[in-house]
């Protein structure tokens, strides 16, 4: 269990004004933040077992001086070795792939169209890509469940047109997931490509056209490569949630499109298996902190680069 | 030239040994993690004076007088201001007030409001406040923009309005970070001169820091000039500018032509060098510091001094060199040439404009004769 | 500037993908059908039956309530993390501390739920606290969630700011206490409220969080809709959504008409929507 009694260094609280201003949003990350990974982390190691809360303890006194730790890599063996988790894992990393992919399908022209507008219209038009944002999530699954569904606005339009005679399933598979997901996060697409694209220097456009570039060239030998940061900023910003989200496979997906966070929901509540259901999380914490991480210091040492030059 | 300010008590304190320092900067350091900024500087400044703090940018002259704000705290040294220790003093207690680069205007509050900011922390009656407001407004000639916002006001305006917020707190000493370098050539001109009326009207003591030589020439009573965190010369502009007493601040300070040589004869004000890049000549330089026979030395002489002529001197105690106009630079009210000597050294010689150009005596190619009084020359051995 | 026929038939395709969805819902809000996709005429039955189901607006009343709480809470929590991490040149953990803050950004609703709800388990064997889940439970965790993108927005415009005023602030005599209050406060306002905004609708919209750690007497809005949906279509939902666009619509036109007329004074003053998502990066 937990230490009966947290430490804190005295000497470093100063007790003024500053320490205050530090000290109640970092005591607040280390209770509820900290806290909660180190204990996924500690039940990750645990036994499941018949009793509440089920799951042995790892941590045992023996005797008043000898205390008992015992690590269970079981959960994590089972999670690399079974083939139902490793296809989640697939299924997770392949809806996440493909919803990036058809976001900057999508949003790339759209921002890029947007730069090129007039400065008044771009403003209004950013507001629309943005607006739906506000709107709740749930809602906006809820607008494809209408259209998708067995007896949805597609299927009944097509119906009564007669191009076809009984429904489509047009809904619980893949395909509906990556619409749901694309849906929701096509702002975070657009927006950071907007962002950079918007920063290139017109003067660049015109003096590549200037020395002779055909325009369709212009756009990939000059804009394309001026843009990859937004777009790379993109991709992340679409990819990260997507790999851990629960609700859109749950409901535009059927029980085959299993992700990890279906998993971890299902492990946790319905197989009551918290070990198992912690050591997914630990991973999934570690699949997304490294490419993150990875991420942070590559643009801080652009910025030292940047920072260098100057 | 300059517009010094003539309000200290004394004509130049600095050379009386009873004046007491009103500021005095006692062997301060700053070290930022191994990187030192500022090096165990002494410096005094006196009640009243308007001194300039003059280096290249880097050179520490920023982090001296933020310590003297208090925003930074020193490594070691100490601060008086009248005779009080400023260690341990917050920014907030000090009596010292900061003309910030960027003017630091608080963009939500208007000019009466950003003015009277400083004397609402001083606590005084509201009809006190609004007196002094409109006082200092009135010495900034800003009286009809009291209700602008910060963003409302042109760059020019914006510095007064900094100017009055400091001035308004009546400080023992105002510190002034470049305090016109945000404003254009012209503008900036005319603000110097406001700039020390207003200093000789309030009789506060400003040290300013700045990288224009010009701006601190027009306007300090005493310079520092600062490179890498030291100080390494103070006087006056005429001193400094006539007489400095390194390589480094002659060439900082405006332009100069040098010439390395080694010392032949040592007299009691004259000494007698022989300069490789001069034709081997000996040369006569009018000097106060000693420079031992044999010793390595340069001499430097401003442009300005040399005179350019196609005719040699008459009198025998000029020195005098010969070479050939290689370029002339046309400024209007005078012109550089530069003289290039038959061993290819470029010796620079600035001239008034006397003349039309259509008719200046002097042409390209021409032959000249370049020279100077000794008394004019300087010896340099740092 | 040229424009081209594939970006534009593009954009129109974007929009459309965006905005058609949403509009069919909101059609279908007023039939008078019960099967919500087939057209039959014009109603506003489901508004009426929204109106009583008791479920549905005592959800809706605590997840108000939870959001209100969040978003103040987590407003003040972020104001004093930005300045911490702007303002404050080292103190012991800080990089440990940005990495915390940021962390909740990129972790999965579930992980970060199913953390809490152990974490929460685990003090209430430990210390009796705090007890029976309900609207405080997840009022912690939504505030866990919505700190990280408060700070982040709020961090950024404090580094936009001259941390000069502050000093001048100082040095003209103003304590450092004042200086928060005077200076440094009004000056980030902006952001604070857009702060407050987003983490309010962060917490309105949420549902996986909550599921978690709610307990059988609090039950959010997200989580009664989340469990209607599952179930399948159900008019009520069109009729609910419409109500929210409606309110939303409202309040953009509002901020709009307030955005507008300020930058008619303040010239240079806008885009802060873009920085801030470049802030969240």
């Amino acid at each position: 269990m937990l230490p009966k009694k947290i430490k804190i260094d005295v000497r470093k609280f100063h007790f003024k004004g500053s320490s205050i201003v530090v000290g109640i949003p970092y005591l607040w990350l280390l209770v509820f933040f900290l806290c909660p990974c180190l204990i996924l982390l500690k039940i990750s190691f645990a036994n499941s077992a018949l009793q509440v809360p089920p799951y042995s303890a790892i941590f045992k006194w023996l005797d008043d001086n000898i205390a008992q730790l015992t690590f269970n890599v079981a959960n994590y063996r089972l999670l690399f070795t079974d083939e139902l988790y490793v296809r989640t894992f697939l299924t997770s990393t392949v809806i996440a792939a493909g919803s990036a992919l058809a976001c900057l399908l999508i949003g790339y022209p759209m921002a890029y169209a947007i730069v090129r507008s007039g400065r008044k219209t771009r403003m209004i038009m950013l507001m629309l890509v943005v607006l739906p944002f506000w709107t709740s999530f749930l809602m906006r699954v809820y607008a494809w469940v209408m259209l998708l569904a067995p007896t949805g606005v597609i299927n009944n339009i097509l119906l009564y047109l007669g191009v076809i005679d009984h429904p489509l399933k047009l809904m619980g598979n893949y395909c509906a997931v990556i619409i749901g997901i694309v849906y929701t996060y096509l702002p975070f697409m657009v927006l950071p490509v907007y962002s950079s694209l918007e920063k290139i220097d017109k003067s660049i456009i015109e003096a590549a056209q200037d020395l002779g570039c055909a325009p369709t060239k212009v756009f990939f030998s000059v804009v394309a490569p001026l843009s990859m940061r937004g777009v790379a900023t993109g991709i992340f910003l679409v990819f990260m949630p997507a790999i851990g989200e629960y609700v859109m496979p749950e409901i535009l997906g059927d029980p085959s499109t299993v992700t990890i966070g279906r998993i971890v929901w299902n492990e946790f509540f319905t197989n009551l298996s918290w070990p198992v259901a912690s050591a997914l999380s630990v991973i999934m914490i570690i699949f997304v902190a490294i490419p993150v991480t990875l991420w942070h210091s590559g643009r801080q040492s652009r910025l030292n680069k940047r920072a260098g030059q100057v | 030239m300059a517009a010094k300010s003539r309000h200290l008590n004394k004509i130049e304190p600095w050379h009386d040994p009873e004046e007491r320092p009103y500021v005095y900067i006692e062997n301060l350091t700053k070290d930022y993690d191994g990187s030192i900024a500022v090096d165990e500087v002494t410096l005094s400044v006196y009640r009243g004076e308007l001194f300039s703090l003059l280096g290249r940018s880097g050179c520490g002259k920023s982090t001296l007088l933020r310590m003297l704000a208090g925003f930074e705290i020193p490594s070691s040294g100490r601060i008086y201001i009248d005779g009080i220790d400023m260690s341990g003093i917050p920014p907030h207690r000090r009596p010292v007030s900061m003309v910030f680069q960027s003017y630091a205007l608080f963009p939500h509050m208007n000019v009466e409001q950003n003015v009277a900011f400083g004397l609402k922390q001083e606590k005084l009656p509201k009809s006190q406040i609004n007196e002094r407001v409109n006082d200092v407004l009135e010495l900034v000639q800003m009286l009809d923009f009291k209700k602008r916002k910060p963003h409302q006001l042109s760059g020019g305006q914006r510095q007064r309005i900094a100017l009055a917020r400091s001035l308004v707190k009546r400080p023992k000493l105002l510190l002034l970070d470049e305090p016109l370098a945000a404003l254009d050539k012209k503008l900036r001109e005319k603000t110097q001169l406001e700039l020390v009326n207003i200093q000789e009207e309030v009789g506060i003591t400003f040290i300013m820091v700045s990288h224009d030589q010009e701006e601190a020439m027009t306007m300090a009573s005493r310079i520092g000039i600062m490179a890498d965190g030291r100080i390494i010369q103070v006087g006056t502009p005429t001193e400094i500018y006539e007489y400095p007493n390194s390589k480094y601040v002659s060439n900082f300070v405006g332009t100069i032509n040098m010439f390395e040589g080694v010392v032949m004869e040592e007299e009691e004000n004259y000494a007698v060098v022989r300069s490789s890049v001069l034709d081997e000549i000996n040369i006569m330089v009018e000097h106060s510091t000693s420079a031992a026979i044999g010793a390595h030395v340069s001499i430097a002489i401003r442009p300005e001094k040399v005179v350019i002529s196609k005719r040699p001197p008459k009198d025998r105690n000029y020195n005098c060199v010969k070479g050939i106009v290689q370029d002339i630079v046309y400024l209007g009210d005078v012109s550089i040439y530069h003289v290039e000597l038959a061993n290819g050294r470029i010796v620079y010689s600035t001239a008034t404009n006397l003349f039309r150009i259509a008719e200046r005596p002097i042409q390209w190619d021409d032959e000249v004769y370049l020279y100077w009084l000794p008394e004019n020359s300087i010896l340099l051995t740092a | 500037m040229k424009r081209s026929k594939f970006l534009l038939s593009m954009l129109a395709f974007g929009y459309a993908f965006m905005y058609v969805p949403l509009f069919c819902v909101i059609g279908f809000s007023f039939n008078g059908s019960k099967f919500v996709t087939t057209w039959s005429h014009f109603s506003f039955k489901w508004y009426h039956t929204l109106a009583q189901n008791r479920i549905m607006l005592d959800a809706t009343l605590n997840s108000l309530k939870i959001a209100c709480c969040t978003a103040t809470v987590s407003v003040v929590l972020g104001a004093l993390a930005a300045i911490a991490i702007v303002r404050f040149k080292r103190f012991s953990g800080k990089s440990f501390f940005i990495g915390m803050i940021a962390a909740p950004l990129i972790m999965p609703d579930v992980v970060t739920g199913l953390s809490l709800l152990l974490l929460f388990i685990g003090m209430n064997n430990l210390f009796g606290w705090p007890g029976e889940h309900g609207s405080m439970t997840v009022t912690i965790a939504h505030i866990t969630l919505s700190l990280s993108y408060v700070t982040a927005i709020i961090q950024s415009r404090l580094a936009e700011i001259d941390s000069s005023i502050e000093e001048a602030a100082l040095d003209l005599g103003a304590t450092p206490t004042k200086v928060f209050f005077v200076i440094t406060i009004p000056a980030i306002s902006s952001a604070i409220i857009s702060g407050w905004v987003l983490s309010f609708v962060l917490s309105f919209d949420d549902v996986v969080l909550a599921s978690f750690v709610s307990g059988p007497q609090s039950t959010t809005l997200p989580m009664v809709v989340f469990s209607s949906i599952r179930m399948g279509l159900s008019p009520q939902i069109n009729a609910l959504t419409t109500i929210i666009i409606g309110v939303l619509t409202v309040c953009v036109a509002i901020a709009g008409y307030i955005i507008y007329h300020s930058s008619k004074r303040i010239p240079q003053k806008s885009k802060g929507e873009g920085k801030h998502w470049r802030s969240l990066v």
